[in-house]
């Protein structure tokens, strides 16, 4: 049984790549833009995953970060022209540099006092882009005219083509992808699962889990901030509306609910919550509601999420018998 | 000359004073016990000296390096391990990756290294897996690698909870009621494991209510009571020491 | 001064209702050790059911303004006490002996769907209490001018604070939740029925939040179906600054927070009014995590 299973996800996966590649050939325009909103979701639940999922963090401010990005782009790019996709590292560098600001003095704290914390943070974010602060962003209307992208000279409007940007952002989702797989499975990785499952004895093993926190926090913010590129850049505007809590709380919920620690499981989460409601638009109004029992159902029947992630195993067997030694 | 040396160490909680004054000196490579009656602040002692908790008054140093209220992390990397009275594994790991945490401290790669696959990283992980291996199979837990940490028995995670210890390379290991839920056969076993630990001239601090374990493994002991250091010397003189033996009778001399 | 003194008694008048919705986190908080999302919810309920309740009996009609009002007060707390256990019934007691963080979940989806389920129900816009029912003269103190409305409001959230704390501190009932906070286990042992005690204060809590909600409708006179989630924050903030778990706390942790904010209003900015709470909580939580009148405890390992 474990052995078909095993033989199967293989192709499986293989399959679900093909067909997401070939997609945009095939459904018009506001599927493939759905499609670009999955994997914009995507990148910005991976990047929680790792504070969330991997470090065990009840982080609900993500979208703060995610906004110092779009903001960080939108401001550069519109006041001295530099091209977008430039700005990408300078978003991710400003999130990050966020962070670390922030996330400092909070890390400390335990589980649900972290997440009433991060909420207060993300909501000063977005009263503090409201009033304008410092007068450069632009208030409650927010900035327009941001460029799109350009790859090599080649325009990539997300809006009038949105399968152009679909491949951009399948890229990038691509790369984050395979990025956080080598780190999920390393020595950085590890120590967060470590200090998840107990904080106490993770410490007491040497492992600096006050620092690994932060650095789980500022990488996070990092890949959220660079996603904000993306975004500002697909959309050509950007306004307070679009970092409110409630989007930290659809990224919390990609997370939790797709499977917490687990990048299959948070693909499938972007998927779900966002791809979802587009296919029952009749139901939209009720879209909330189900998100909401959702959740209650699922930490009742499945606390760990639709795929949770599996233990890792070692290549013990590949080691040669004289390397085990003391 | 001594590995460790706690002077004048003072805790209180509250209105509670759980340590009171307490100073003494594990010599290095000797096997060490601190014994005393229930709530004698045993443990307290150890978290103070791990750094898991701040001592109001007094200091600790290691290796001639003054250690009071040092990150518990940076303990560890300085050279003292620890086990747990209340189990603390990771539960839902593979046995090889708990081990894997004690190893930590002692590897390089960092989140770049990682995401870049650097052949360094590469190379580090492999040995770190290899000394992982070397040291389950000191405590004798090698077949067990693969499986679940929640699935040992209660004695077997006691020793994954030293293996782990022990893959910090510590000079210097604080085993916290080691035999506690073992049986007679796992205690004798423990007993020889403990010489073989001192044999690689690790030096071993225990706290141990099996008195005939105390009397077997440690070659010196210091008594606790109400917080108190009330005795010190070698388990023969502790023995007969009539303050010693009124704690214990005081409390429960069942131990005795 | 004059504005100062104004600031001051609306401070007042709306951090009794913080406190009265602080109260409800605080007991939950005190038994279970669970941040209940959803309380602020509850307090919205209060609203909108007060508001149906006084539309469609038109008690005020029968029996004149105050008693009209006090009446309506009392079912609209009974039904969002009810609602409260419900809530618990559903979203909580499955998990009990799950990690804490599994319950905070639930919390969340629980406020999610109480608050989208009250906007099925009346709809997405603002509603509008009706006016008048209280009495809107204004009285002097010193020769300056303070709306009765805000002294009712006030007097009626020291009245409900003072009850439950005399229920709390004097009554049997009061002593078996007082332990239940303490030690559920050592409590179960004592012969005391946990399980009774859960449910009475999720009761207790939400009647109270419900009581504010109604207070809210008739001091602002509009209500909306998202206000529950900032009340919400900040009546938890006002628990926080009192020391979560600490009834009396929560009291005084409400008052505060309701000056506080009332005054950066006006002195600091009037833009920068709803963040004042945020800064409040990250700074107390920072500095001093367990409150004002909370005491430290160290992690046992």
């Amino acid at each position: 049984m474990k052995l078909a299973a095993g033989r199967i996800k293989k192709p499986a996966y293989g399959a679900i790549i093909l067909l997401w590649m070939i997609a945009p050939l095939f459904i018009g325009k506001y599927w493939t833009d759905v499609l670009n909103n999955v994997a914009i979701y995507a990148l910005l639940g991976l990047s929680l995953n790792i504070i969330l999922g991997y470090g065990g963090m009840f982080h609900m401010g993500h979208a703060a970060f995610y906004a110092v990005g779009a903001y960080t782009t939108a401001i550069i790019n519109t006041a001295w022209g530099v091209p977008v996709l430039w700005l990408m590292p300078a978003a991710g560098l400003a999130a990050g540099l966020f962070a670390l600001v922030v996330a400092r003095p909070i890390i400390h704290l335990r589980g649900d006092y972290l997440l009433i914390v991060t909420i207060g943070m993300v909501e000063i974010v977005r009263i503090a882009l409201i009033n304008n602060v410092f007068g450069i962003t632009g208030g409650a209307n927010g900035i327009f005219g941001i460029d799109s992208p350009s790859v090599f000279g080649f325009q990539i409007n997300g809006i009038v083509a949105p399968a152009h940007y679909f491949y951009l952002v399948t890229a990038f989702l691509a790369i984050t992808i395979v990025l956080f797989y080598l780190l999920e499975n390393s020595r950085f990785g590890r120590a967060l699962k470590f200090l998840c499952s107990d904080e106490v004895a993770a410490e007491g093993s040497g492992i600096n889990t006050a620092g690994y926190k932060l650095a789980a926090f500022v990488i996070g913010a990092v890949w959220a901030g660079m996603t904000g590129t993306l975004y500002a850049s697909k959309m050509g505007f950007i306004s307070p509306e679009s970092f409110s809590f409630w989007e930290s709380v659809v990224m919390f919920m990609i997370v939790i609910l797709g499977g917490s620690g687990n990048i299959a499981g948070v693909l499938l989460g972007a998927a779900l919550i966002i791809g979802l409601p587009e296919i029952f638009q009749g139901l939209q109004q009720y879209r909330l509601l189900i998100f909401g029992l959702a959740l209650m159902i699922m930490m009742i029947f499945r606390p760990q999420g639709i795929l949770p992630p599996k233990p890792r195993s070692y290549p013990i067997d590949k080691l040669e018998k004289n390397e085990v030694s003391l | 000359m001594s590995l460790l040396q706690v002077d004048n160490l003072t805790k209180r909680f509250g209105g509670l004073l759980a340590v009171d004054n307490v100073s003494f000196a594990v010599p290095e490579g000797a096997v060490f016990g601190l014994i005393g009656p229930n709530g004698a602040g045993k443990t307290t002692v150890f978290n103070l000296i791990t750094g898991n908790y701040e001592p109001n008054d007094g200091s600790v140093s290691f290796d001639n390096r003054d250690i009071t209220a040092r990150p518990t992390h940076w303990i560890v990397s300085a050279g003292i391990a620890r086990t747990f009275q209340t189990i603390r594994l990771f539960a839902n790991m593979a046995v090889i990756e708990n081990v894997l945490a004690g190893c930590h401290c002692r590897l390089r790669s960092g989140p770049v290294a990682s995401m870049l696959r650097l052949p360094r990283q590469h190379k580090e992980e492999r040995q770190a897996l290899a000394k992982s291996m070397a040291e389950l199979e000191f405590v004798g837990l090698l077949d067990q690698a693969d499986n679940l940490a929640r699935n040992l028995s209660y004695g077997n995670q006691r020793l994954l909870e030293i293996a782990r210890a022990l893959a910090s390379d510590p000079k210097l290991i604080i085993l916290d009621e080691p035999a506690g839920g073992m049986n007679e056969l796992e205690t004798a076993a423990l007993v020889s494991l403990i010489a073989r630990i001192q044999a690689r001239g690790i030096t071993v601090l225990l706290i141990e209510h099996d008195m005939s374990l105390v009397m077997k493994a440690c070659e010196q002991l210091v008594v606790l009571e109400y917080g108190k250091k009330i005795a010190g010397g070698p388990p023969a003189e502790i023995k007969k020491n009539p303050l010693v033996i009124e704690a214990y009778l005081g409390s429960d001399d069942e131990d005795f | 001064m004059e504005q100062f003194f104004t600031q001051l008694t609306n401070g007042l008048a709306v951090g009794g209702i913080y406190a009265l919705i602080a109260l409800g986190y605080t007991m939950v908080y005190g038994v279970l050790k669970l941040i209940n999302f959803a309380h602020g919810d509850l307090f919205t309920i209060g609203a909108y059911l007060g508001l149906t309740l006084l539309t469609s009996l038109a008690l005020t009609d029968h029996i004149g303004g105050l008693a009209g009002v006090l009446l309506l007060a009392v079912m609209a707390m009974g039904l969002v006490g009810i609602i409260g256990i419900l809530l618990d019934r559903a979203a909580y007691k499955p998990l009990r002996t799950s990690p804490r963080l599994s319950a905070v979940v639930s919390a969340l989806g629980a406020s999610i769907v109480l608050s989208n389920t009250v906007m099925l129900v009346y709809g997405p816009s603002t509603r509008v209490y009706p006016q008048g029912l209280l009495p809107s003269q204004v009285f002097y103190i010193f020769g300056l001018p303070v709306p009765v409305m805000r002294f009712v409001i006030l007097a009626a959230s020291i009245v409900l604070m003072i009850g439950l704390y005399v229920f709390i501190q004097r009554t049997k009932i009061g002593t078996a939740i007082r332990a239940a906070a303490i030690d559920q286990d050592a409590a179960r042992l004592m012969g005391i029925n946990v399980d009774r005690v859960i449910m009475l204060v999720f009761f207790i809590g939400p009647a109270l939040g419900g009581a504010a909600g109604v207070m809210v409708g008739l001091y602002y006179g509009q209500i909306t179906f998202t206000m529950g989630w900032t009340y919400g924050l900040k009546a938890f903030t006002a628990a926080i600054l009192g020391g979560i778990g600490n009834i009396p706390g929560a009291m005084v942790g409400g008052l505060l927070l309701g000056v506080i904010e009332a005054l950066g209003a006006t002195y600091i900015s009037m833009a920068w009014k709803d963040a004042i709470a945020f800064f409040v909580l990250i700074l107390i939580l920072i500095v001093r995590p367990t409150g004002l009148l909370g005491e430290r405890v160290a992690e046992k390992i």
